[in-house]
């Protein structure tokens, strides 16, 4: 932000439209949190733009006082891609959600990811279809039972976080809806790398899917089942007196242990680096539930060359190679020959 | 470098007015190359032209085979032309299954020049020939045979060319033979030959193109040569155009004309993925293509950048055209400017990828959920995708409506010469972004055209959220309240109606009232109108209309349509102008519907119209 401009506050980022999620949604400690984070990003308001799909996720927009297009099920990465491909300085946020994002979507999510535009894209990750009032989604666990699935749900569930990996991602992390801090701090990292963020967040639907992340919600419960993952530390969790830690052997996590006192490391816990190879985060994002505790925070974090840079890098060097497009030049260019008047 | 004289030396050479020639071969046989020299040396030649190229989908079908066959037919002659012709005049046919996929085309006694070297057992039974046609189609036409596989390795020998590399020349054989047939200039092929290749195949196919031109000098099968003086055309500086490469132009122009950045999404499709790749070599004209994952990810992708502020195109072709309906219903409900341009293909499905049809009128018009109307635009030549281009950027930035271009296999590939056009002449909209945020309405609206104001991202004060679900007249809040569904679905359908108030009326070629009418649209302009001409020679009166715009029709058509007692509507669909100007005029309409993937031939059209007149 320059000298003497304003100070943007929370307040700056509400709108007067009723916020119409049902009481209890996740969706509304997001909100406030990422109204919160807004003005810590030093971004002139006018800049962001966020950019939504279909469902209950995807009304986000509506309630941001900043640009927002609210568009149609699962291509809002790919109206993202053309807003920040045509205006590299805008600031682009994609929220979807596991059916927009992962089903419909599945296409445009692994495209626009291994572009690595530098856009945040959230997905809220509930596990169900809330808006369409309770179908399971590609991240619902087998034998979910739902309207749509009253035997349970036959379909293997897709993983957000090794689905990015898959796709390349730059940034991939996870968080939980109502950890305002944790939740946070993820935001504002998303939104500092250069590349396309991607950030999972564990959300609450309190009417189709309701307890479906308790135990990482739960703040009595939390520090027994959440590996917070934090750069440069071992991988341990835990509560004081029972805290225990993952090793990876060979691609492969197990849980060790820890007795008071011990040295993480001299028992072999792995220690987290999120720029190690591939291999170590999808080890990373097979650590699950229920065998294993759930990891949030920055899976990986690598540097590469957005898409947009390296179009307007494309366009300059034509420009510097050829001048500037000379239309009149372009319309006379090869054979021509002139027909003179009788 | 040399060139070959213009003139046979000890020969006589006839003058002829017109001339339609056909290079047939294999698909790896380069007849499309072939066909195009031949093309730009008749241009420079002066003379008036019009090409076809029809070629198999498969990138290399099974070698000899009739799926395999690829054509090029070029028209040329000394007045105005408009159609590739009904028939050739003349076939030149590399192998027996050219020949047979295309011989019942050519004209009685046209002349057929063959390889005789390719017409062995083998590649007759490939063609499904149980026996040597030649003899009996001498009874019919005037056959050659001339080796011309022999004199081409002839021609190459001592360069240390492998047999399958002296092969590949035999088409510039057969090109120098015609150049001297036609009396056409070698020089531009030579020197196009002279930067495309290197070394010993440069040397290889410029030695080929000679001896196919020396061969037409000396050998006793041609005793004559023809010439095609120059045509009398409207005086100008001229080139030769295809309309992709002309449609693909005209986003270029359109985007100097606006002085505004261009921003293209497209999916790789035949016939449309040439637009893309012309597009894709003029960086630095500011314009930034997109290849995207999918045909829906290309239209989000244009709609986005049309949000961000982009003069936005989307190209594609029909099966491509379905996809992007989601995207163009968002960009009709949010008001956005941009353009998607359909290179119709042939059939439903995949249909027939490489011929042409215009068959997607009806999609373009109402292929969306509810009551979603877009402005529809069809160039009626190669040439005229290039102003159309500018046209649709015009109504699209001015209106803030997205709008639909229809061009066709038939278009996209062929060519004509075009007369290049003075910039200045152009027609230049401004594109007005909205700065002021005093008064700022998201869905305010220009009084008179009903456009809502282009709001960017990045302008300070302005933000707003727009989205697909129906909005509240003026601030663009989500509303489910019925009567404001009720006038939104009116402003969106008056706003595209008032467009006629800012479109040319149609004009008529012939009499304003009389007894029939015929009603073009699209690609089959030159045909028809070369119909319309030649049935007038014979003595008939017939008037003629052909449009430009599709949605909504220019203000006077219904008056135009009134005058006539019978009306004639030509298309290469099974009626799909024909249902709407009945449904929008009671217009007494008749159909001559084809759909052979196949561009009208003239005689076609004629036969009708003086079927309705007798």
């Amino acid at each position: 932000m320059s000298e003497g401009a304003v100070k943007l506050t929370k307040r700056d980022f509400v709108t007067d439209q009723d916020v119409r999620w049902c009481p209890g949604c996740g969706d509304y400690s997001i909100l406030a949190n990422l109204q919160r984070v807004m003005p810590e990003l030093e971004v002139p308001k006018e800049n962001f733009v966020f950019v939504s799909g279909i469902g209950c996720s995807s009304r986000f927009p509506y309630y941001m006082n900043t640009y927002g297009f609210h568009t149609i099920h699962g291509r809002a990465p790919s109206f993202a891609t053309g807003i920040k491909a045509s205006r590299p300085e805008l600031d682009v946020w994609v929220v979807t959600g596991d059916g927009d994002g992962l089903s419909i979507g599945g296409n445009h999510l692994l495209h626009t990811i291994r572009r690595n535009l530098d856009i945040q894209i959230l997905l809220f990750n509930n596990r169900i279809y809330g808006l369409t009032k309770g179908q399971y989604s590609p991240t619902s666990r087998e034998g979910m039972r739902t309207k749509s699935s009253p035997q349970g749900s036959i379909d293997h569930p897709v993983d957000p976080i090794a689905f990015a990996l898959g796709a390349r991602a730059t940034f991939v992390a996870r968080t939980v809806d109502v950890d305002a801090k944790h939740l946070q701090s993820v935001l504002h990292r998303a939104h500092s790398h250069q590349g396309t963020a991607f950030v999972e967040i564990l959300q609450n639907c309190p009417v189709y899917n309701d307890g479906e992340w308790e135990a990482v919600e739960d703040k009595t419960t939390r520090a027994r089942h959440t590996l917070v993952l934090k750069e440069g530390q071992p991988l341990v969790y835990g509560e004081e007196g029972s805290m225990r830690g993952i090793r990876i052997d060979q691609g492969v996590p197990s849980i060790i242990e820890l007795p008071d006192g011990a040295d993480p490391l001299e028992l072999g816990v792995a220690v987290h680096e999120e720029r190690r190879t591939p291999a170590y985060a999808f080890a990373l994002a097979s650590i699950q539930p229920p065998k294993f505790p759930t990891p949030v925070g920055v899976f990986r974090a690598v540097g590469k060359d957005t898409y947009e840079s390296m179009l307007e890098k494309q366009v300059k060097a034509a420009v510097a190679e050829r001048g500037p497009g000379d239309l009149e030049a372009l319309l006379h260019s090869g054979d021509t020959w002139t027909v003179a008047g009788d | 470098m040399a060139t070959a004289e213009p003139k046979a030396p000890g020969k006589p050479v006839e003058e002829i007015g017109r001339v339609a020639i056909r290079f047939a071969g294999d698909s790896g046989d380069g007849m499309q190359l072939t066909g195009t020299k031949f093309t730009e040396s008749t241009a420079l030649a002066g003379n008036d032209l019009s090409t076809l190229p029809d070629f198999p989908a498969e990138i290399r079908a099974p070698a000899g085979t009739l799926a395999g066959v690829s054509g090029f037919q070029i028209h040329f002659a000394s007045e105005d032309i408009r159609t590739p012709a009904d028939q050739p005049d003349v076939l030149v046919a590399l192998n027996p299954a050219a020949l047979r996929a295309n011989v019942e085309d050519v004209k009685p006694n046209g002349l057929v020049i063959v390889n005789g070297d390719a017409f062995s057992k083998r590649n007759l039974e490939r063609a499904g020939y149980s026996e040597d046609p030649l003899e009996a189609l001498a009874d019919r036409f005037r056959i050659v045979d001339i080796p011309l596989s022999t004199m081409n390795r002839e021609a190459v020998g001592g360069l240390g060319l492998s047999q399958r590399q002296a092969d590949r020349c035999k088409n510039f054989f057969a090109l120098g033979l015609m150049y001297w047939l036609y009396n056409r200039p070698t020089g531009p092929t030579e020197e196009w030959i002279g930067k495309r290749f290197k070394d010993e195949v440069r040397e290889a196919n410029l030695r080929v193109l000679k001896a196919g031109y020396h061969f037409g000098e000396t050998t006793e099968l041609f005793p004559t040569s023809y010439t095609v003086p120059r045509a009398k055309i409207e005086p100008g500086r001229y080139r030769n155009i295809t309309g992709n490469t002309a449609l693909a132009w005209g986003v270029l122009a359109a985007g100097v004309q606006m002085d505004h950045p261009v921003f293209v999404g497209a999916y790789p499709i035949t016939p449309a993925s040439d637009v893309l790749h012309e597009l894709a070599r003029y960086r630095h004209f500011g314009v930034k293509t997109f290849q995207a994952e999918d045909e829906i990810a290309a239209a989000s992708a244009t709609v986005g950048a049309a949000y961000a502020g982009h003069l936005a195109l989307c190209t594609t072709s029909g099966p491509g055209m379905i996809l992007k309906q989601e995207a163009l219903g968002l960009a009709i409900m949010v008001e956005l400017p941009l353009v998607v341009v359909d290179i119709q293909r042939a059939g439903p499905s995949t249909g027939m990828p490489t011929k042409a049809e215009q068959a997607d009128l009806l999609l373009a018009l109402y292929g969306r959920n509810s009551d979603s109307p877009i402005p529809v635009l069809a160039p009626a030549t190669p040439g005229d995708c290039f102003h159309i281009m500018i046209e649709a950027f015009r109504i699209a930035v001015k209106h803030m409506t997205p709008v639909a271009v229809l061009s066709d296999g038939y278009l996209a590939n062929s060519a004509e010469p075009w007369r290049i056009p003075d910039i200045d002449s152009l027609p230049k909209t401004r594109v007005e972004l909205r700065r002021d945020p005093e008064g700022f309405l998201p869905y305010g609206r220009d009084p008179e055209t009903l456009a809502r104001p282009w709001a960017v991202p990045g302008t300070p004060g302005l933000e707003h959220r727009v989205g697909g679900i129906e909005k509240e007249d003026g601030s663009g809040n989500v509303s489910y309240m019925p009567a404001n569904h009720a006038r939104m679905t009116e402003l969106r359908h008056e706003k595209v109606a008032r467009i006629a108030a800012d479109i040319p009326d149609v004009e008529v070629d012939g009499p304003e009232r009389g007894k029939l009418l015929v009603v073009g649209w699209g690609g089959t302009h030159g045909a028809i109108a070369s119909a319309v001409e030649q049935s007038r020679w014979e003595g008939y009166e017939i008037s003629r209309i052909h449009l430009r715009h599709l949605n909504p029709f220019p203000a006077n058509l219904g008056e135009v349509l009134a005058g006539f007692e019978k009306i004639l509507v030509p298309e290469l669909n099974t009626g799909q102008l024909y249902r709407v100007l009945r449904a929008e005029y009671l217009a007494p309409c008749e159909l001559l519907s084809k759909v052979h993937g196949q561009p009208f031939k003239v005689r076609e059209i004629r036969a009708r119209i003086e079927e309705m007149l007798s």
